[in-house]
């Protein structure tokens, strides 16, 4: 299969064309732009499948996103940062109202001030969206994970959001495999999910309902999140006999003798794996399905290896309490019997994690106490 | 239009929707939906019609409805309609149903944007001139000198009326057009001349409100007509965004304004100088519509 020097974005585009796509809503914001164009430039070819249309905000890409996928329609969409932020009572929507969308967010930081480099803190804050989350650390893992989205998406009617750091991901240029069309169909077809809006057939979609039907609708999205990672793993095999890759909603490398454990998301998590032979006995958990958050996983993970310390990378910020991929790991640990301690370093502005931060953290940087953060410019 | 030529199949709004009584939105939309079915696809933001249309999974209308949510009807529209052109499902007529909030203030972006792209489908706003779902607050449709729930008394709404149908014009759409209950052969027939026609369309409805305008549910129809032969709202129509037809007589406009405004509580706190400055209003819009329309049409009714 033809290797090329792709970026991160392009990786994304291309995915979505080879998955094949019945409707691109493209609005431009750095550092997603190249994502859109690219989709565009296919249109401009003939390629593309389905159809490219520049709507008038992020919200409004989202809106058609959704009026598109009522029809039955595969869909995609892009955005980063004030894009997600302004999409955010759609988003809310597109999952209540069961549209399996796959939306590619490129982290990017909030403002004020205005800044581009990659705070998670953008996706992480859709955290509450019923939205399902995906980290990824590579260009090639950009193209597989679209594509992966796309067929978790549909088999679970919820929408889903592939999510990776803007420039070190996006902009970054990585020899990506990108098989032909013919090769990606054999994992992933043309949509087979239902049309909610049915001409002939009255139907009154998502109108007015009382609480007690919200709850019961809650608890059957929150029931239906929760096979997404036993159903990831059916679908990551499948990936794995056409592709010959595959991914899982935790990656991890954990020594023998580590008892501590570094836990991270998206690029930063490429940084620590490349450290890790510096870092004497430590592991690295890269978290790539955020939502639904594999809780049980992680512990028997941690549990088995009987992990003392966790370190967590958090390239975002949630003033007032912390990271907040820290935030959910201490709350995923409480309730096993030796929960490790859960430290936690903040690079929030999407700073660089550098090894000799990294190094500085693990001398110095864990305190006595059981719970802590250190910021990332006092460990430089 | 004989009485006899209506029949119970072409209905598609039902009875035992939850319309206030004299709701002029309910009318509309039964009007609108026998013009425009039976296939047909809705798609409807939050209005009072997110309420008229019933509790799912019950509903009053016999067509699927796509509810969303406030601001992004122009774009949901957009989508079904693109969407449902991708499963093969072109013939389906697409409605956008939002109310005068939904249109002329938090849907406005929405709307420009679909009508700039000329998206395949019909914007129906029912125009009862305030938030009336929320319980008549003031929205950029609301009249001068009404009094509202965010204008109470000595308050009044300041700023004329926005003026919707020239701004969906200087978007040059195919087909805009203005109607009201009163007149609903004339409303038909600009539905069904509407439906023929491809890419983005605009119908702008009057829709008295009883509860909203302080007025008596029988009196929906009355203040309906009264909208019109005062010249407060011409009946008219624009074709590509140049062509301005009348399509009432020229000598309809026959009543004081203060005939339709005595009527309505909402402008019982308005003194004669208001009343003399929204009347002179009217008066210039209505010639400024006068050298618009087309002089061969100016005569033409139905």
């Amino acid at each position: 299969m033809p290797f090329e020097m792709i970026s991160g974005s392009q990786a994304a585009a291309i995915a979505v064309q080879r998955a094949g796509v019945d409707l691109v809503a493209a609005y431009p914001i750095t550092p997603q732009t190249a994502i859109v164009e690219t989709l565009a430039n296919f249109a401009a070819e003939g390629i593309l499948g389905g159809e490219f249309v520049s709507l008038e905000s992020e919200y409004a890409a989202l809106a058609c996103c959704n009026g598109a996928s009522a029809a039955g329609s595969r869909v995609f969409t892009a955005t980063s940062s004030h894009g997600l932020a302004y999409m955010h009572e759609m988003i809310h929507w597109c999952s209540g109202a069961r549209f399996p969308i796959v939306m590619v967010n490129v982290n990017r930081t909030i403002g004020a001030p205005w800044c581009l480099d990659p705070d998670q803190g953008d996706s992480l804050s859709q955290r509450d969206t019923g939205w399902m989350q995906i980290y990824c650390s590579g260009a090639q893992e950009v193209f597989d994970t679209v594509l992966q989205a796309f067929a978790l998406s549909e088999e679970l009617l919820l929408p889903c959001m592939v999510i990776f750091d803007g420039f070190y991901i996006s902009h970054t240029y990585e020899a990506v495999d990108i098989p032909e069309k013919e090769v990606v169909s054999r994992f992933i077809g043309p949509p087979e999910f239902q049309a909610q809006v049915k001409p002939g057939f009255p139907g009154n979609l998502h109108g007015l309902s009382t609480g007690e039907m919200q709850l019961k609708l809650v608890k059957m999205r929150h029931a239906d999140m929760l096979r997404a990672p036993t159903l990831f793993t059916d679908i990551n095999k499948r990936f794995h006999e056409v592709f010959g890759r595959s991914y899982n909603f935790i990656e991890a490398v954990i020594p023998p003798a580590a008892k501590t454990v570094i836990l991270a998301a998206g690029a930063v998590s490429e940084t620590v794996r490349w450290a890790l032979p510096e870092l004497k006995d430590t592991g690295l958990i890269e978290l790539r399905m955020f939502r639904p958050f594999p809780t049980e996983q992680i512990c028997s993970l941690l549990e088995a290896h009987d992990v003392e310390k966790v370190v967590v990378i958090d390239r975002n910020c949630s003033v007032g309490v912390g990271g907040i991929l820290a935030q959910e790991l201490r709350a995923a640990v409480y309730g096993m019997n030796r929960p490790p301690a859960v430290y936690d370093l903040i690079l929030a502005g999407g700073v660089d994690l550098t090894v000799r931060m990294l190094e500085n953290m693990l001398e110095s940087g864990l305190s006595e106490t059981r719970v802590g953060h250190k910021w990332g410019d006092d460990m430089q | 239009m004989k009485i006899e030529e209506l029949n119970r199949e072409s209905e598609l709004l039902y009875s035992g929707h939850n319309a206030c009584p004299g709701c002029g939105a309910a009318l509309a939309v039964r009007y609108l939906t026998r013009a425009l079915g039976p296939n047909l696809a809705l798609v409807l933001t939050a209005s009072c019609w997110s309420i008229i249309a019933g509790m799912p999974p019950l509903t009053a209308l016999k067509c699927p409805i796509l509810h969303c949510p406030f601001p992004s009807a122009g774009s949901v529209g957009s989508g079904l309609k693109r969407g449902l052109n991708a499963k093969g499902l072109h013939d389906t007529t697409v409605v956008v149903l939002a109310g005068d909030g939904g249109t002329f203030d938090i849907g406005l972006q929405a709307l420009s944007g679909a009508a700039q792209r000329n998206e395949d489908y019909i914007f129906v706003c029912y125009d009862n001139e305030a938030y009336m779902n929320t319980g008549m607050q003031t929205s950029s449709a609301t009249p001068y000198g009404a009094r509202t729930n965010t204008a109470p008394y000595p308050l009044f709404k300041e700023g004329q009326k926005k003026d919707i149908m020239q701004i969906m014009a200087a978007h040059s759409i195919p087909y805009a057009a203005t109607a009201t209950i009163a007149y609903p052969e004339d409303m038909e027939k600009k539905l069904k001349k509407a439906k023929e026609i491809r890419g983005f369309r605009f119908i702008h409805i009057l829709s008295p409100c009883p509860p909203g305008w302080g007025t008596e549910s029988a009196d929906t129809i009355h203040l309906s007509r009264l909208a019109v032969t005062t010249g407060f709202f011409p009946l008219y129509e624009i074709e590509n965004g140049s062509t301005w037809n009348l399509t009432q007589y020229v000598d309809e406009k026959i009543a004081p304004l203060s005939d339709y405004l005595g009527q309505q509580r909402r402008f019982n706190q308005m003194d004669a100088i208001r009343i003399k400055a929204l009347q002179e209003e009217v008066d210039r819009e209505w010639e400024a519509l006068m050298k618009r329309v087309n002089a061969e049409r100016r005569e033409n009714i139905f």
